[in-house]
């Protein structure tokens, strides 16, 4: 007989019944509509036990690595932990020690963390970083577990940012913070290594894009890698040198920084990232799609880039909203 | 193919929503007759809900009911939705069929299925 955990409260699975009748016939109340496993109302996410690939069609790549599934057609043969998605929010955190802080331009510190705890995740998903129990902000990983042996977070300094400057102007090396396990589903997956990928950022957009990138490059993706990176000024761009040598280094790898305001400089292209790379490439069909930053940019390039061939299932999105101070 | 097949395995099963759903709400996205209906809208639930709906319309699995549909649209209906605008959503469901290269018997079994929810999309 299956066994499933759902909030500490542990179900028997009948034959034939699947885990989202299990759970509703127990009291839960677990959202759904199709019942078909085509609407993916009722997603769910086991945290001990593997979903078996019946209930994982239709899902994107990360979200099947990460043991997500549908569970109105889910009929495991072996037990399973299960939650809702959203229940990954409360949950225990993590001490990681600051182990550098460089500045990358005159608003981005990039954080280096030291994490005493096994930490694992991937390049591009991201973490909450707390300045207190209840005060915490999302930053991406711009580090990659296989090359680097710290964490790193690119914080950009808002004007009225309460987390990002206490970052900038408080937090030393050789400080205690406090972060979340990893979070997200914006990340490279292996397979596929023809496939070309577009990667759209806008400011501190580029961190998760820095390490979905270097992964996707030490994974020995194959296919061609554009970057298209973005800001108003050129003092908010950053890492170029850095860029330009993986571009030199990998001739799958191409790197194209833009302006979108009146400044020009050689090398830079004039225009908003997002409107430059749907000139240079407009047919996407096939491509896997990276889209990272200012939440409307975020929006606007991913209905863009789906009109342009793109399946939906291939586009990952990290739109960086704003807190209200 | 045998006669005892439904509409739905005629047609391919999920598979053949899979591949339609993309290229339905593309066209659906790029009609100016009524994409304007479809702004800011979260694009991956209206996707799985184009999918719920061409699963339906293919014959398919479904919980759909007649209610759905008129709370679904409601707010859609106060915004001027009428019966050019079921057509033209027809029409693409149709134009998506055929590039696909669903034969002109199916197609038309499917728009009638599409054509038995208007009014209930349009709150009649």
């Amino acid at each position: 007989m299956t066994v499933i955990r759902y909030n500490d409260q542990l179900i028997q699975l009948d034959a034939e019944q699947s885990v989202l009748d299990a759970l509703n016939s127990h009291g839960a109340s677990i959202p759904f509509s199709c019942r078909s496993g085509i609407c993916q109302s009722c997603l769910m996410q086991a945290q001990e036990g593997t979903p078996p690939a019946e209930a994982q069609q239709g899902l994107k790549d990360s979200l099947k690595l990460q043991n997500y599934f549908l569970a109105c057609v889910c009929h495991p043969h072996t037990d399973l932990s299960v939650t809702l998605p959203d229940a990954n929010a409360d949950q225990k955190l993590i001490t990681a020690t600051v182990n550098q802080l460089n500045l990358l331009n005159d608003e981005i510190m990039q954080v280096v963390l030291d994490c005493q705890t096994p930490f694992d995740y991937r390049a591009g998903q991201f973490i909450n970083l707390h300045l207190d129990q209840t005060i915490a902000r999302s930053y991406s990983l711009a580090s990659v577990p296989q090359q680097d042996r710290y964490l790193h977070l690119h914080v950009r300094r808002l004007p009225d940012g309460q987390v990002s400057n206490w970052i900038h102007q408080t937090l030393k090396i050789g400080d205690e913070v406090a972060i979340s396990t990893p979070l997200g589903n914006c990340f490279y997956t292996t397979g596929r290594t023809e496939q070309n990928l577009l990667l759209i950022g806008t400011g501190s957009g580029l961190a998760p894009l820095y390490g979905i990138i270097r992964d996707a490059l030490n994974q020995g993706h194959r296919g061609k890698i554009y970057l298209f990176h973005g800001s108003r000024e050129l003092a908010g761009l950053y890492l170029q040198q850095t860029l330009d040598q993986l571009s030199k280094q990998y001739s799958n790898f191409h790197y194209l920084p833009c302006i979108s305001g009146q400044e020009t400089a050689n090398g830079y292209a004039k225009g908003r990232a997002d409107n430059v790379a749907f000139q240079q490439i407009t047919d996407l069909k096939n491509w896997r799609v990276f889209l990272c930053g200012h939440p409307e940019m975020v929006n606007s390039a991913k209905r863009k880039a789906f009109l342009a061939g793109a399946s939906m299932q291939d586009i990952y999105l990290d739109a960086f909203h704003v807190k209200p101070v | 193919m045998s006669n005892q097949e439904s509409l739905f395995e005629q047609l391919g099963g999920v598979a053949a929503v899979d591949a339609a759903v993309d290229i339905f709400y593309r066209k659906v996205l790029s009609d100016d007759r009524i994409n304007v209906f479809f702004d800011g809208v979260d694009m991956d639930k209206q996707a799985a809900k184009q999918k719920a709906f061409l699963t339906m319309a293919f014959g398919g699995p479904h919980n759909y009911t007649g209610l759905d549909m008129r709370r679904g649209h409601a707010h859609l209906v106060e915004r001027g939705l009428n019966d050019s605008h079921v057509d033209a959503v027809i029409e693409n469901l149709g134009a998506t069929l055929k590039e696909l290269g669903v034969k002109d018997e199916l197609i038309a079994r499917v728009a009638a299925i599409a054509e038995s929810t208007r009014d209930d999309v349009l709150g009649r």
